[in-house]
Formats: structure tokens, C-alpha cells, sequence
């Protein structure tokens, strides 16, 4: 799917402060019926999380912690089944799955001698049932499963994304008898950056010779390309090239104007 | 000058700061302001400090150095260049004068063009012609000296011009050694900005190089009156001065008996004073002289790394002081601290100063070769002032594997004939043909006559073979057979001077690899032997003339003799053709990420290539450069004025021979520098003097001048030049910076930004610049004037042999035949022989297919031992280690003591590697050889190609798996090591056999992220906020588990977290389904969900759990507390749900009694509201008492009271 800038920027301008939740995902799919889930979801999660890139360090000074931790307890103290934490999160502009997170390290700083660690902070996000504190658990729970751009289950949920790309590429290549070596593998004789698939032989495909294919199961923005481009693809590049020798990179759905722009070198296909 | 280092010894400013101050102005600003404020004000100054540092130490240690080992100037060498101290003054007239050497050399813009002696035909004759060989200090005191001399009365009290008798006068190329510098002229500009008074030091018309005589030991002039500003009226002064020290001291300052040939027998002779740390004069001085003398080192401001340590090595090895120290009235303790005393007092400080700045450049030291290493190592001076670095040095030596050996040329041997060439067809006549025939025929007469008697004294070149060349060139009258002799010509030329130092090494120049790989020790003692006896004991002291050494000097006489317009037209564009060509070869670039193992073996090879087309190059550089600067080149001085500019004019419009500047531009871009480079140096060598004035080749020595500041040796990164790459081009750069006809101030005229330097790149990320293509071998070969450094130290040990007991080590040859006779005489020698004239009468294409075979089938053995050999040996450690932990248990003891117990056990199995890969080689190279070659080949010729091949392929790979097999073993199993304990730690359940999908799975079912996604929504539906019109059909949760079953059987697509986080959320669902807390839509409002239908779901649910999961599922989450508590809620509160699904875990086998038991148990511990802590307990009560009924239909909570506890609120 490709998307006119034009397109991605009405959808972006939908998404100016709107908080993560299935309701604004909801909204957003009447909005543009046109548009797959995916394609909106991950536009949606790629813009918010541009925005809390930007407003991040805001709720991370003492002060701050200090007052949503006191609006915390005085909310629960009068209602502790209201979505306190939640709400709370909606109202300051900043992700449920994080506010949770500052609250519960801010609880457990009070309760417990030392400071916890960030694993043991982890464990209790991925599991609310191990917070000492039962109404804390709902809250933050409540938190984790209404967040659709961060939290545990979030980032599961694009990790299988990934994972599954991956896998029907490489169906893709075996359906097409293109012998390749995959990640482990290269990583097994000792590459340090790897794409997801390296062609043993190359191929064409439209006039380009393709050497190696990295999946990318999400929205390509300017930013991604970008970052991608700078991370990835010409590590890539500066490991597996020989004269003349390009690539490919596989996006769920993309920004026409971004990836036109990629440099010659790297193809990026926008769709299997 | 003076004032700076005044500053720095009284602690005003930090020697970071002034190092800062010469390299840049502009970062000035970041200091210390009161530090900024001090150098500022001595701003103008900058650029004139390190030639004045350079200068100054060279002027202080000559009390020291005249007697010290150093390159001779002997008469008939060519050594001139190497004096460091080289002879001026008295001795000179002014033409004379720029025999002295300069060995600190720098001059401040002075007054420039008057720099006499220059432009004389230094190594083009390849004779020493009188009085030509040095290069003057670039202090140019000599311009003005001489003048002095003539217009002064005769000073009879001046030592120097009046020796007194018996002193030995001094040697013939030359007399006292004189680094003065010219005294800049006060100006009007200066003496106004009066920045002075703050200085103990006599302001800057006080700087040193005003003092005339380097044995003047108040170097700084102290003790001239203030507003003393006349240079002639300072001169006088400091005659006067120094006539009165000479009345006041007994020893003659004049030179001494050694100084002109100090031969190292005699050397041996002298009393060395020894040096003894404890007797250090003023410490904290020097080692604030020695750091910023080294940070300037460092740095890349002083024009020759090499030179500047050949002087250091020079200090570290100085015999004895000129002057005793008591003689000196001015040394009163009370002085010692500021400059008016001298640097060095003795020789203690001597070596104190050189082993401080060797302490700052000890990686430059670890990378010479072994040799030196070694003699430093060994140097008990070093011990005694520095055993920290002597350790060092110890353990680089012991780790070094630079042997660095300038291999012996065998006798010359003709180019083959070329038949692709070479054939009439080629040829525009028969007669043409003939003609080239015969030439070929004469040519090679000519040669062999050359090599017979070239060494003999009294024969001559011109006289010799003149004639006939020039009759041979006579009869080349077609263009056409011009470039066919060219070509010949060429061709030999790379075949004989191709090696090491051009010495002429016929058979190595066209590859070193074949005798290389067949050296053995035995051989390679002998020709150690032969390389004693026959190298030459200097090579011209550290920055020699160029030459044309060895073979190269027959081709050399030949142009000049055959002094033929045509010959050298076509050879000039013959070897432009060949540099492009070579230049731009794209030769290998290494993998880094490349297995590390194999590619050694490869890259062995391109190093090799890389240094056969460098050392090729070089020797094409400096013939285009000799002969396309051949016309503009004569004795006479260079020209000035007028004259010079008419010129210039005249030579701007001259086309270059060959585009060297864009070479070098796109060779820096491409970070190829380290191949453009070294032969550009070449080039240049040969330039006359008008040629660095020509815009065109300005250019290009800014570029070089900035790509020497920027290749500082101690910033090494990734993608940046490795450092022997930069110490080579560091090594040539500082070569031709003292080539006489570069200017002198050109070095520190550049002030362009030197950090600035970065090319703009479009280039790859790793040029060849960045690879290790240069090792020490490499980098002696091309500069053996860095052999210099080892000389120094080899003379030192063999004058204090007595003490030291004898470094000079026998090379005593383990054969008794032959010895003496030719060396090659060993068997090994005569393969290596018989292997080089088969490959001769054979066309090229065959050597090259044999050495091609070699290489890979070498490079392939490799790789199958470690597919077959190491693998098997990294099972046998998987297995090994398996029943060590199975012994030991879970712990299985330290990982690093597991790994030496498996390596003690497996490494002794790599002995098999040599066998198996000889017989791999010897299997594999003979079919590939004659798949290779044409079918045609004779079968004697194939049998021989394809013996050599299999003896190059198994030489190859044996002398690769000899030294590397024990150390590929133990990576490999440390690896495996570590693989198995990593699987063995925190997962076992991922060690856990998992199913795939079944054959018939088309891979249909849903994708887990979609889901998860799905479960996710319902579950925060379930927990709220939720808008009234929200809920999920009992359909839809159906259809949804149903799904989750698919996706569960289908595991194409399913990767263990994935997994976990669906058995999670089913675990929820479960929760939420038995507190009946799942919002169901309907058509008037929410309803809830029908008993039956929960049943069914959770049904649903355990039998995923039971048959479906293959990872483990958080069961024991449907009784915390958490989700327990969603029962509160219920209205009324229902247990039953509850009670059949703990039921039915445990009849499933799911969760066993006594695991639930212990969940409810904790439950107790939580705290509830009061009525439903009693449910609770009933509830317990219950499922412990009852043995598992069929069918409970248990309403626990009908009887109790609407819940009051804690309610997750819904929206």
C-alpha cells in the first residue's frame, strides 16, 4: 500500500494529540475506511511515539513525578476502581503503558529500601499480578491493555509482526527457489550487521540487481526511511557490497514521496 | 622563540597549551585565558617555534654529537645528506656551503632565495659529486655566513676558523657542524608591540639564531643589554663572549680527533662515559623540553618522524661530552632552572632527554622492526633510565614477527619472449623485426657486460657501453620498434629492480612469494649471512639522496648514454601508461567481517599484491621522474629574479608529463593513499628546482604537507588508515620534505587549517588505506633509511661490546658445504631455482595459473579442515562437555576451567590437520591445474605445474594451520562452550522439543500478532473504560479461540515470545470469563454471558492449554489475588465457574492438587472485605473436601450478601 503525502498527512493531522487507546484507533478507522488496520495502527504508533520522543523528558522531572503520583493516591483514595492512572495519562498527553511505569517505580521507591531494578520493574508491567499493591495492579493493568502504541504487550505484538514478515519472505523465497542465507546463519560465520536474507545469487528485479532483502513489517515514513537508511540498510551496504551491487527492503506500506528518495543502491519495495 | 619555552619552563602555560598554540591558533581560545594571553602575544611567532625548537636542540646537543655514531660523510660517499651536524663556516666558501646537512633544518621565513649550493645533481649521477651531497640545515646561517667571513677581519682567536694545530682538520666533505639559523631581522612591527618585558628571556632579537656557534653555551644570548637590537653589534658581543669562555676553558670545543670518520673499530675504542639517571641536571626542564618536543612529534609538525627520532637515537647512544661540565662557569645551581644554562650539561641529561620522548612514542618503536626492537630492548642505557619502557620494549620484541630482511638479488634474467607481442605481426616491416631482434640481442650484451663489470674499480659506464648503446638506439629508426624496445625495457626494468631497495632482485622482484614460501630457516640464515656481507654498512644516513641503486643504476647510465629525444619520449609515455594502470588497479580489499581464521590466508596473498604493485610502482614513478625532469635539471645553481620568473612563466604553460596531481586528488578521495602516495614521492624526488614553484605542483605539496599533518599516529579508528600505513606514508612524506629542491620553508609556510583535512568522500568506507596492507617488511623495503635507526644502535653495542657482551651475533650457517659458495646452492635454494627457470620458459599465463591453484586450493584446505576436522572436534567438545555437566550437575563448575579441560583434551588433535591437508592439496591441486591449462600442454611441462602447485598449495596451508590450528580449536569450542551453557541456563523449556505443524498445515491460520491485537481488545473492553455501546459477542469469543487453536497448530509463523504472551492472555480471558466480567453485547443492553456458554469457552480454553501450548502457561495467574479479586465484583457473587475450572485443571492434568492448594493458601494472605475472605475460605474448604464431582452445580454465593468489597468500576 502506498500512500500519497497528501494521504499520510491528513492521517498524521487526525493524530495531533490523541490519546492511544482503542477508542481513538476506532475513530480513526471510520475516518479513513480506505485504509487497512495495520497501515493506520502503525502510522498512528509512529507518530505518537515521534510525539513522546518530543514530550518525553516533561514527565520525567522530579516535580512531575512527584504531582501525578499525588493525583495517584488522591484518586484512589476516593475511587479505587475509577481508572485513576488511565485517566490521569489521557489527561497530561503521555502513553498509559509509561505513566504506569512512573508511578510504579515511584511506589515501589517508597515501599521498598533500594530502588528496583529495571528488570523487576519490567516483570511486574509484563505480569501487574506480581505489584504488591492490588489496586496498583488494576491500574496499571488497565493501563497496559488499553495502550495501543506502548507496553509489553504492544511491543509483542510488533515483534510477531516482524517475525512474521520475515517468515513469508522467506516462503516467498523458497516458493521461487532463491537460495539464501538468513540471519542466523550469517551470523553463524561471524557478521557483525546482518539483513534478514542474503541472495547467494543475485537477482533482478526491475532493472535493479538485488543482493541482500531486509523486511520491514511497518509504515515507512520519512523518519523510518531515514533511520533505517543511517542504522541498517548502509551498514549493509558497506559490508556486502561489491561494484554495483544493491539491495532491497521490504515495507509493509509507505509514504511515496520517502522511499522514492532512497538512495540507488537500496530498493525499497513497498509490499511482498 | 625563547620566550615561549621560558614560559612553559616557569609553568605559565601548559605544554598542551603550546602545543595547541603551534597547531592551531584558533583553538587557543579554550585555554586558560591567562595561558591564551601569554601565547597570544606571540602570535606572529608561531610557525617560526618548531623549526626554532628543532634548531635549539640541535644546537644544544652538539656538545654531545660530534663524537656520537652517526652516518658518516666519508669522501666518495654520498653520505652527506645524513650528517645531522653537517660541516659549515670556515671551511666553506660560499658556494660550498649547503654541504651542510641539515638535520633540524628549519628556517622561519627569512629571507628566502638566497639558500646557495641547492639544485645540485644529488643521486642523478649517482656519484658523489663534491661538496653536493648535503642538504644545508635549513637554518641558512650560512647565506650570511659567508659574507661575515669576507667582510670581517680574520679572528684569530675564532677556533673554528683558525683550528688549532693538532687538532685534526676536519674531514673532507666538510667541517663543523652548523645548524644556525638566519637571524630575522627585527622589524618595525615587532619592536612596537612590546610584549617582551614579561619574559626573563631578551626578547626575539635575541633568538638563538643570532648565536653563531652552536658550542656557545648560553644559547639564548643572556646577558646582552636590554635595547640591544643590532644583529651586528649582538655578533660581536657574543665573539667577544665566546673568546672569553674559550680562554677560560682548557678543552679545545673544537673538533675533536673522532669527529670526521668515526669507523665503529674506533668507535669501540673510545671511553664511552656512562650514563647514570642519578646525575641528571635539572629533570623537571627536560622533560618539559621532551614533551613538547614530543608532542610536536606526535603531532606531525616537524617535517621527518624519522629524522627527529634518529637524532633521539643519536642522544641515546652519544659517547661523551666535548666539554666538561666544570669548566663552565655559568653553570650555577642557581640557573639551572631557567634556559640561561644549556639543555644537555651531560651526557646523563643527554639520555634522560632522548629516553623521555622515546617514552612518548613507544608505539612508533613497537612497529619497527624486530631487529631494532631488539637492540633497543638490549640497550642498558634504556634499562638503567627506564625500565618501564625497557619492559615494554621487551615484550613488543618477544611479540614482534617484522623480521625485516632486504633480500639478495639472484643474477639478472632476460624478459622472456612475448608472443603476443613480440611477433611479426606486430612489426610494420620484416626489417623492423629484425632490427628489434637484434636489439634485444644487443640490449642484453649490454646488460651482462654491466653486470660483470660494473663493480670493478675504473670501468665505466660511458666509456664502457656508450657507443654501442647509441648505434643500437641508431637503428631504431621506425616509431614503431621504439615502443617495442620500450616495452622490453620497461619490462626488464620491473623485473630486476622490482625488489627490495631496488638492489636489483630479478626472480623475487616478479614474485617474492615463491622463494618466500620455500625459505626455510636454513636458507634464511644464509642469506641473513649474505645480506651482512654484501649490504652496504649506510645507506646514506637517515634521509638519503634519491639513488638508483643496484640493476636500477644500469638502466639509469642507459638513458643517460643512449641520450636518444625518441627513446625517451616513448618511455615516458610508456610508463605513465603503466602507472595509470597499476594506480588504479583494483586491488582486493579486505572483509572485516570476514571470518577471521580464513581470511588470514587470503589476505597474506593481497598483501603480497598489494606490495609487488606498490613496489612496482615506485620504481616506474622515479624513472618517469627522472627522465621528464631530466631536461630542466643541471649543476648550476637554481635561478633567481627575473630569470626565475620568465621561467616560471615559460614552464606553467608545459603540460605534466603525467596528471599526477589529479592522481593524487582521486587516490586521497578513493582513501587510497597509501598506494598514490609512496610512488608520487618517488616522482617528485626527481623534480628540479623549479618545479615545487609551479602552481600546478604547489598544489601538490599543500596536499601532501596537509595529509602529512593529518596522519597523527596515536588517533586510530575504525575506518581510519592503519598505523603502519600511516608510518610509511609518514616515512616518504618526511623523505621528500628534505629533498634538497623541495623549498625549505614550505613545510611551515602552510598554515591552511590541518585539521580541516578530511576529503569529502563519496568513497567507500573502507579504502585501501584502511587495511593492513603494509607491513614492516613493506615499509623497510621502501624506506631503508629507517634501517638507519638500527645501524645507530648496532654501532653503539659494537663500541661497548666489552660491557655488554657482543649483540653482534655470529650467523653461523649449519651447513659446512658450500658455504661461502652461492647460498642457493641448498636444496631448498635450487627448487626455489629450478621452479623460477621452469616458470621462465614458459609463457606468463601458466605461473600465474600455478600460483592461482596454489592459492585457492591452499585457501581451501583451510576452510574444509574446519568444516570437517574442527567441526568434528567441536562435536566431540558438545558431547564431552553434555556429560561433564550431566556429572557434575546443574553447576558444571567455571566455564573458563571447563574450556581447558576440553581444549587440553582436543587441541593435540590438530597435529592431524598438516597430514589431512596434505593430502587435501595434493588431491586437489593436480586436477585443477589441468582443468586450467590447455589442453595442449605437454604432459612433462603439466606434471612439473601441477608438483609446484601442490608443493605451493600444502606449503601454503601447512604454514597456515602450523601456527594457527591450535587457536581456530580453541575459538571454535569456546564458542560451543558457550553456546551449550547459554542454552543450558535460564530456558529449559526451550531446550524442549517443539512440534512443528503438521504436513497437511497450509500455513492458513491467523497470525499471532493479529491475535494478540484481537485478545487485547477484549480484554481491555473487559477492564473498562469502555463506552456503553461497547461488548463482544459470545460469537466472536468463540470464533476468536477457535482461532487461537489454528494459529496454536500452526506454527509457521508463531515464535516463542509470541506464544507466551497468547498464554498470558488466555489465562486472562479464563479470569474474566469465570468472574463473568466480559462485557456481551445484545441487542437491548449488556447482558451476561450464559452459564453454558462460559462453560463452553473455558472448555474451549483448557483443551488449547492441555493439547495446544507447547511453551508453559501461567496457570497459577487464574489464583492471584488479582484476578481472584475480579470475583468481588460479581452480583451475585458466583463460584462455580471457579470451582469446575480448578476441577477440571487438575483432572487434565493442567495443575496438580497441592499446587492449588498452595495458591489458595496464599489467597488467605491477601487482603479481602470480610464476607468474601468467608467465600473464600468455603470455597477452599470445598474443592479440598470433595473429590472431583461430574457436574457441580454449586451456587456457594447465592446465599451471601450482595458484595460491598472492591469493584473495578466500569464507565
Amino acid at each position: 500500500m502506498i500512500l500519497t503525502k497528501a494521504q499520510y498527512e491528513e492521517i498524521a493531522q487526525c493524530l495531533v494529540s490523541v490519546p492511544p487507546t482503542r477508542q481513538s484507533l476506532r475513530k480513526l478507522k471510520q475516518r479513513f475506511p480506505s485504509q487497512s488496520q495495520a497501515t493506520l495502527l502503525s502510522i498512528f504508533s509512529q507518530e505518537y511515539q515521534k510525539h513522546i520522543k518530543r514530550t518525553h523528558a516533561k514527565h520525567h522531572t522530579s516535580e512531575a513525578i512527584e504531582s501525578y503520583y499525588q493525583r495517584y493516591l488522591n484518586g484512589v483514595v476516593k475511587n479505587g476502581a475509577a481508572p485513576v492512572l488511565l485517566d490521569l495519562a489521557n489527561e497530561v498527553d503521555y502513553a498509559p503503558s509509561l505513566m504506569a511505569r512512573l508511578i510504579l517505580e515511584r511506589f515501589l521507591q517508597e515501599h521498598e529500601e533500594t530502588a528496583p531494578s529495571k528488570s523487576v520493574i519490567n516483570s511486574m508491567l509484563r505480569d501487574p499480578s506480581q505489584i504488591p499493591d492490588g489496586v496498583l495492579a488494576n491500574q496499571v493493568y488497565q493501563c497496559i491493555v488499553n495502550d495501543c502504541c506502548y507496553g509489553p504487550l504492544v511491543d509483542c505484538i510488533k515483534h510477531a509482526i516482524g517475525h512474521e514478515h520475515e517468515v513469508l519472505l522467506r516462503d516467498l523465497l523458497l516458493e521461487k527457489n532463491l537460495s539464501f542465507l538468513d540471519e542466523d546463519q550469517l551470523r553463524a560465520k561471524g557478521y557483525d550487521k546482518t539483513p534478514d536474507f542474503i541472495l547467494q545469487v543475485p537477482v533482478a528485479v526491475e532493472g535493479h540487481i538485488i543482493h541482500w532483502i531486509e523486511s520491514k513489517a511497518s509504515f515507512g515514513d520519512e523518519c523510518s526511511h531515514h533511520a533505517y537508511l543511517h542504522d541498517q540498510f548502509w551498514s549493509y551496504w558497506n559490508r556486502l557490497r561489491t561494484p554495483g551491487r544493491s539491495s532491497c527492503s521490504v515495507f509493509k506500506s509507505s509514504l511515496a514521496s520517502s522511499w522514492k528518495k532512497s538512495p540507488p543502491k537500496i530498493i525499497i519495495r513497498i509490499g511482498l | 622563540m625563547a620566550a615561549v619555552l621560558e614560559s612553559l619552563l616557569r609553568e605559565e602555560v601548559s605544554v598542551a597549551a603550546v602545543v595547541r598554540w603551534i597547531a592551531r591558533s584558533t583553538r587557543g581560545s579554550e585555554d586558560n585565558p591567562g595561558e591564551a594571553a601569554a601565547l597570544s602575544s606571540l602570535r606572529p611567532l608561531r610557525k617560526e617555534f618548531v623549526p626554532f625548537l628543532l634548531n635549539f636542540l640541535r644546537e644544544q646537543s652538539s656538545r654531545v654529537l660530534p663524537q656520537g655514531p652517526r652516518p658518516r660523510q666519508g669522501p666518495g660517499s654520498r653520505g652527506a645528506r645524513s650528517q645531522l651536524f653537517p660541516p659549515t663556516e670556515a671551511a666553506s666558501t660560499a658556494a660550498e656551503a649547503p654541504l651542510a646537512r641539515r638535520g633540524g633544518r628549519r628556517r622561519g621565513p627569512g629571507p628566502a632565495r638566497e639558500r646557495g649550493g641547492r639544485g645540485l645533481e644529488e643521486g642523478v649521477s649517482g656519484e658523489n659529486l663534491p661538496g653536493a651531497g648535503g642538504r644545508r640545515l635549513r637554518g641558512s646561517g650560512s647565506p650570511s655566513r659567508p659574507s661575515l667571513t669576507l667582510s670581517d677581519p680574520p679572528n684569530l682567536s675564532n677556533l673554528e676558523e683558525f683550528p688549532p694545530v693538532g687538532s685534526v682538520p676536519p674531514g673532507p666533505a666538510g667541517t663543523k657542524p652548523s645548524r644556525r639559523i638566519n637571524p630575522t631581522p627585527v622589524s618595525e612591527e615587532r619592536s612596537l608591540s612590546k610584549p617582551k618585558t614579561c619574559f626573563t628571556s631578551p626578547p626575539i632579537s635575541c633568538v638563538p639564531s643570532s648565536q653563531p656557534s652552536a658550542l656557545d653555551t648560553s644559547p639564548w644570548g643572556l646577558g646582552l643589554p636590554p635595547g640591544c637590537r643590532s644583529l651586528q653589534e649582538e655578533r660581536e658581543m657574543l665573539r667577544k663572549e665566546r673568546s672569553k669562555q674559550l680562554q677560560q676553558s682548557p678543552t679545545p670545543t673544537c673538533p675533536t680527533p673522532e669527529l670526521g670518520s668515526p669507523l665503529p673499530s674506533r668507535a669501540g675504542s673510545l671511553t664511552d662515559e656512562p650514563a647514570d639517571p642519578a646525575r641528571v641536571s635539572s629533570r623537571q626542564r627536560l622533560e618539559l623540553v621532551a614533551l613538547v618536543y614530543s608532542s610536536c612529534i606526535a603531532e606531525n609538525l616537524v617535517p621527518n618522524l624519522f629524522l627527529e627520532l634518529f637524532f633521539v637515537f643519536q642522544l641515546l647512544t652519544a659517547r661523551r661530552m666535548v666539554t666538561a661540565k666544570d669548566s663552565d662557569p655559568e653553570l650555577s645551581p642557581g640557573v639551572l632552572d631557567s634556559l640561561e644554562s644549556p639543555l644537555f650539561q651531560s651526557i646523563h641529561d643527554c639520555v634522560f632527554f632522548a629516553v623521555q620522548v622515546l617514552e612518548c612514542h613507544f608505539q612508533v618503536l613497537s612497529n619497527l622492526d624486530k631487529g631494532t626492537l631488539k637492540l633497543l630492548a638490549e640497550n642498558e642505557r634504556l634499562l638503567c633510565f627506564s625500565p618501564a619502557l625497557q619492559g615494554r620494549l621487551r615484550a613488543a620484541y618477544e611479540g614482534s614477527v617484522a623480521k625485516v630482511s632486504l633480500a639478495m638479488p639472484p643474477s639478472a634474467q632476460a624478459v622472456s619472449f612475448q608472443p603476443e607481442t613480440d611477433n611479426r605481426a606486430n612489426f610494420s616491416s620484416d626489417r623492423a623485426f629484425h632490427t628489434f631482434k637484434k636489439q634485444r640481442d644487443v640490449f642484453y650484451e649490454v646488460l651482462r657486460e654491466w653486470e660483470d663489470h660494473h663493480e670493478e674499480p675504473g670501468w665505466d659506464f660511458e666509456k664502457g657501453l656508450g657507443s654501442r648503446i647509441r648505434a643500437m638506439m641508431g637503428q631504431l629508426s621506425a616509431a614503431c620498434s621504439h615502443s617495442h624496445f620500450v616495452r622490453l625495457f620497461q619490462k626488464q626494468l620491473l623485473q630486476m629492480c622490482q625488489s627490495p631497495g631496488g638492489a636489483g632482485g630479478t626472480v623475487l622482484g616478479e614474485a617474492p612469494d615463491v622463494l618466500s614460501m620455500l625459505g626455510a630457516d636454513k636458507l634464511g640464515r644464509l642469506w641473513r649471512l649474505q645480506e651482512r656481507l654484501m649490504a652496504p654498512q649506510s645507506s646514506g644516513g637517515p634521509c638519503p639522496p634519491p639513488t638508483f641503486p643496484g640493476c636500477q643504476g644500469f638502466f639509469r647510465d642507459f638513458i643517460l648514454s643512449a641520450s636518444s629525444f625518441q627513446f625517451n619520449q616513448h618511455l615516458m609515455d610508456s610508463l605513465s601508461l603503466k602507472i595509470r594502470e597499476l594506480n588504479g588497479l583494483a586491488l582486493p580489499q579486505h572483509e572485516p567481517s570476514d571470518e577471521d581464521g580464513e581470511s588470514d590466508v587470503d589476505w597474506q596473498g593481497e598483501r603480497r599484491q598489494f606490495a609487488v604493485v606498490l613496489l612496482s610502482l615506485r620504481l616506474l614513478a622515479k624513472f618517469l621522474g627522472f627522465v621528464a625532469f631530466l631536461p630542466y635539471r643541471g649543476p648550476e645553481p637554481p635561478p633567481t629574479g627575473e630569470l626565475q620568473d620568465s621561467i616560471l612563466a615559460l614552464r606553467s604553460q608545459v603540460p605534466p608529463v603525467l596528471d599526477v596531481r589529479t592522481l593524487l586528488q582521486r587516490g586521497l578521495q578513493a582513501r587510497r593513499a597509501v598506494l598514490t602516495v609512496p610512488w608520487l614521492v618517488e616522482f617528485l624526488s626527481f623534480a628540479d628546482h623549479v618545479v615545487p614553484l609551479l602552481d600546478y605542483y604547489r598544489d601538490i605539496f599543500i596536499l601532501l604537507l596537509r595529509l602529512h599533518r593529518s596522519l597523527v599516529l596515536s588517533q586510530e579508528s575504525e575506518g581510519k588508515m592503519c598505523f603502519l600505513n600511516k608510518l610509511l606514508l609518514l616515512a616518504v612524506l618526511g623523505w621528500l620534505f628534505q629533498i634538497p629542491t623541495v623549498p625549505e620553508d614550505l613545510f611551515f609556510l602552510e598554515e591552511g587549517p590541518s585539521d580541516a583535512f578530511e576529503v569529502d568522500t563519496v568513497a567507500p568506507e573502507h579504502g585501501l588505506d584502511a587495511a593492513p596492507v603494509v607491513d614492516q617488511q613493506l615499509l623497510y623495503t621502501c624506506c631503508p633509511y629507517i634501517g638507519e635507526l638500527r645501524k645507530l644502535l648496532a654501532l653503539w653495542v659494537s663500541g661497548s661490546s666489552g660491557r655488554s657482551g657482543g649483540f653482534m651475533r655470529k650467523i653461523t650457517p649449519t651447513t659446512t658445504t658450500g658455504l661461502g659458495a652461492q647460498p642457493s646452492q641448498t636444496s631448498q635454494g635450487l627448487q626455489a631455482r629450478l621452479a623460477q627457470a621452469f616458470f621462465h620458459n614458459q609463457p606468463p599465463s601458466l605461473r600465474r595459473t600455478v600460483e592461482f591453484v596454489a592459492e585457492r586450493i591452499g585457501s581451501n584446505c583451510v576452510k574444509h579442515i574446519k568444516a570437517t576436522l574442527v567441526a568434528d572436534l567441536v562435536r566431540q567438545a558438545e558431547s564431552l562437555l553434555q556429560e561433564q555437566l550431566v556429572t557434575q550437575g546443574e553447576e558444571g563448575g567455571d566455564p573458563a576451567q571447563l574450556l581447558e579441560i576440553l581444549c587440553s583434551q582436543l587441541c593435540p588433535h590438530g597435529a592431524q590437520a598438516l597430514a589431512l591437508g596434505r593430502e587435501f592439496c595434493q588431491r586437489k591441486s593436480p586436477g585443477a591445474v589441468r582443468a586450467l591449462l590447455p589442453e595442449e600442454t605437454p604432459a612433462a611441462v603439466l606434471s612439473s605445474a601441477e608438483n609446484i602447485a601442490v608443493g605451493l598449495a600444502t606449503e601454503k596451508a601447512c604454514a597456515w594451520l602450523s601456527a594457527n590450528i591450535t587457536a581456530l580449536i580453541r575459538r571454535e569450542v569456546k564458542a560451543a562452550v558457550s553456546r551449550t551453557l547459554r542454552a543450558q541456563g535460564p530456558e529449559p523449556a526451550a531446550r524442549g522439543e517443539r512440534r512443528g505443524c503438521s504436513r497437511a498445515c497450509e500455513h492458513h491460520a491467523p497470525l499471532p500478532s493479529h491475535l494478540i491485537s484481537e485478545i487485547k481488545d477484549v480484554l481491555s473492553l473487559a477492564v473498562g473504560p469502555r463506552d456503553p455501546d461497547e461488548g463482544v459477542s459470545p460469537e466472536h469469543l468463540e470464533q476468536l479461540l477457535g482461532q487461537l487453536g489454528q494459529t496454536l497448530r500452526c506454527r509457521q509463523f508463531l515464535c516463542p515470545p509470541a506464544e507466551q504472551h497468547l498464554a498470558k492472555c488466555s489465562v486472562e480471558l479464563a479470569s474474566l470469563l469465570v468472574a463473568d466480567q466480559i462485557p456481551i453485547l445484545g441487542p437491548p443492553a449488556q447482558y451476561r454471558l450464559e452459564r453454558g456458554q462460559a462453560r463452553r469457552l473455558l472448555h474451549m480454553l483448557l483443551s488449547l492449554w492441555k493439547e495446544d501450548f507447547q511453551g508453559p502457561v501461567p496457570l497459577q495467574l487464574l489464583l492471584s489475588p488479582r484476578n481472584v479479586g475480579l470475583l468481588a465484583d460479581t452480583r451475585p457473587r458466583e463460584w462455580d465457574l471457579l470451582l469446575f475450572l480448578l476441577r477440571e485443571l487438575v483432572e487434565k492434568g493442567l495443575m496438580g492438587r497441592m499446587e492449588i492448594e498452595a495458591c489458595l493458601g496464599s489467597l488467605h494472605q491477601a487482603q479481602w472485605p470480610g464476607d468474601f475472605a468467608e467465600e473464600l475460605a468455603t470455597l477452599s474448604n470445598l474443592f479440598l473436601a470433595e473429590p472431583p464431582l461430574p457436574e457441580p452445580q454449586l451456587r456457594a454465593c447465592e446465599l451471601v450478601q450482595p458484595n460491598r468489597g472492591t469493584v473495578l468500576a466500569q464507565s
